[in-house]
């Protein structure tokens, strides 16, 4: 429970004099029936901050993005959410509309299966665009050199702009994805495995890139995962789940390189090396 | 000159729970202080806990007992007590580690490598990126080699790599583990002369150096860990 305590206590930087929290998670617990999604998950992101959520299968952690999201509904707990005015809202408190307008503007979700995120069957620059138009955008040509430039910094070539989605590998998919989220400048972005089921190669690509993107842009990322690489390579700070329940937070190199519970060290020691 | 970094009886255990709850205490009770523009040099035998202090002092390993007092712009921060975003604040103004080995980001450039840890403090990156060349220049890294990733380079040059990431930004505390350890007579001493002129400018050094030739050129004082070794 201490280590609750500490991941929960608003820190005021010197170097960021009374800057609040961008989420807030407090006491999330959802239960499925009898048996438990995630209990008592409390946490605070700021902005620019990378959070990775690890553990492996079944320990809480899509549930835990599906709560955040407002996708599900928390048994008991909150999220809160710092809007653009500055204001802090809680999430459960806000109607639908408002609740999709955020989640089209100032949120992005990478999923795992690209196919989620996207529309196969339209092309990748109105997937792109479909973003802009649905917070207002009207001008086609602005429209598209958004949409084009967006593809360049996922390194996609513009020759395929007018493709759709089915005809792309999956590493681009997934890039494809990165960049429609991306494209309505959003504050928070929530990932479930964005590199689980690609090459080994195309992962690093993708990670190198997410990387990039999420220090230029200073985005605050919830990244679930259960690869400790992608935990350390993209991440500042860790939360360690097991059967729905923290057990570690911490700095992500304190967390993998001197891991105080059972489960962590269980985790960081399960890793074959190359 | 004032204090910049402070231990206080400093102590760490690792607790192996895969090996039935196996308690290995490293040390206790470390107590030294380091002023800017000074180096601590430690000392003791392999294994006695050199690089865990300089982890500890970093904040990438836990301090279970003790203050570890970092003093910067007047303020006083307990990095054993430190929440991780103060922790991740003082890394990018106030305290540098060089590690023993480079841990090399897939697919990034050398250069770019060297240049990061500066990048988003309001210098652009194209200056940024001249200053991370001429310092890899100077550390005999070749031409050639600037805009390669360092992942396939050979032992010597990664640190050299190491070493001028760690070196670039100014900042106030610099943690140095074997340093020297893999280089040639010529390089050693292009690495020697980095940190004297590092503590000219006002960094308090704390390093972990085997070769002796370089400890006395660059130690003020040297504390032998050996005195703090944990009872088992």
């Amino acid at each position: 429970m201490t280590v609750m305590t500490q991941m929960s206590t608003t820190i005021n930087m010197p170097e960021m004099p009374g800057e609040e929290p961008l989420l807030i998670a407090q006491g999330l617990t959802r239960w499925y029936g009898r048996r438990i999604g995630c209990r008592n998950v409390s946490f605070d992101l700021y902005e620019g901050e990378v959070m990775a959520v690890v553990g492996e299968s079944g320990s809480g952690k899509t549930t835990l993005l599906n709560l955040l999201s407002s996708q599900m509904e928390p048994s008991s707990g909150q999220v809160l959410y710092r809007m653009r005015d500055g204001v802090t809202r809680d999430l459960a408190r806000m109607d639908e509309a408002e609740r999709r307008l955020l989640a089209r503007t100032d949120w992005g979700f990478v999923h795992q299966d690209p196919a989620m995120g996207l529309r196969m069957r339209i092309s990748a620059g109105a997937n792109v665009g479909e973003r802009l138009m649905a917070i207002g955008w009207r001008h086609y040509g602005r429209i598209r050199d958004t949409g084009t430039n967006w593809l360049h910094q996922v390194e996609i070539d513009a020759s395929r702009i007018d493709d759709i989605p089915m005809t792309y590998s999956g590493g681009m998919r997934q890039r494809l994805q990165i960049a429609r989220n991306l494209v309505t400048q959003p504050r928070l972005i929530l990932m479930d495995e964005p590199t689980g089921g690609l090459d080994v190669s195309v992962q690093a690509r993708l990670l190198d890139l997410l990387r990039g993107l999420a220090a230029d842009l200073a985005l605050s990322v919830v990244v679930v995962t259960h690869d400790l690489a992608v935990a350390r390579l993209l991440s500042h700070r860790i939360m360690v789940m097991k059967e729905g329940e923290v057990v570690e937070t911490g700095l992500t190199d304190q967390v993998l390189d001197d891991p105080r519970e059972p489960y962590t060290q269980l985790l960081v020691a399960s890793i074959l090396p190359p | 000159m004032p204090i910049a970094l402070e231990l206080i009886a400093v102590s760490k255990t690792f607790t192996m729970h895969l090996q039935g709850g196996l308690r290995l205490p490293v040390i206790a009770g470390v107590t030294f202080s380091v002023r800017a523009g000074e180096c601590v040099v430690l000392t003791g035998r392999s294994g006695v806990g050199k690089s865990s202090v300089l982890k500890m002092i970093f904040g990438s390993y836990r301090c279970d007992a003790g203050q570890i007092l970092l003093y910067n712009d007047g303020q006083r921060t307990d990095v054993a007590n430190a929440p991780p975003r103060r922790m991740l604040a003082l890394r990018r103004s106030t305290i540098g580690y060089v590690s023993q080995f480079l841990r090399a980001v897939p697919r990034v450039g050398t250069i770019d490598v060297v240049a990061e840890p500066l990048l988003g403090n309001g210098a652009s990156r194209e200056e940024v990126r001249s200053r991370a060349g001429d310092l890899l220049r100077r550390l005999n890294i070749p031409e050639s080699l600037l805009n390669l990733p360092p992942a396939t380079f050979s032992g010597g040059e990664q640190q050299r790599v190491n070493i001028a990431r760690g070196f670039l930004p100014q900042l106030p505390v610099l943690l140095l583990d074997e340093p020297t350890a893999s280089l040639d007579a010529a390089n050693c001493a292009i690495v020697t002369s980095l940190i004297v002129e590092k503590k000219k400018r006002g960094t308090a050094i704390v390093a972990v150096v085997h070769d002796a030739s370089v400890r006395d050129r660059i130690a003020d004082s040297v504390v032998d860990l050996t005195n703090f070794a944990a009872a088992a």
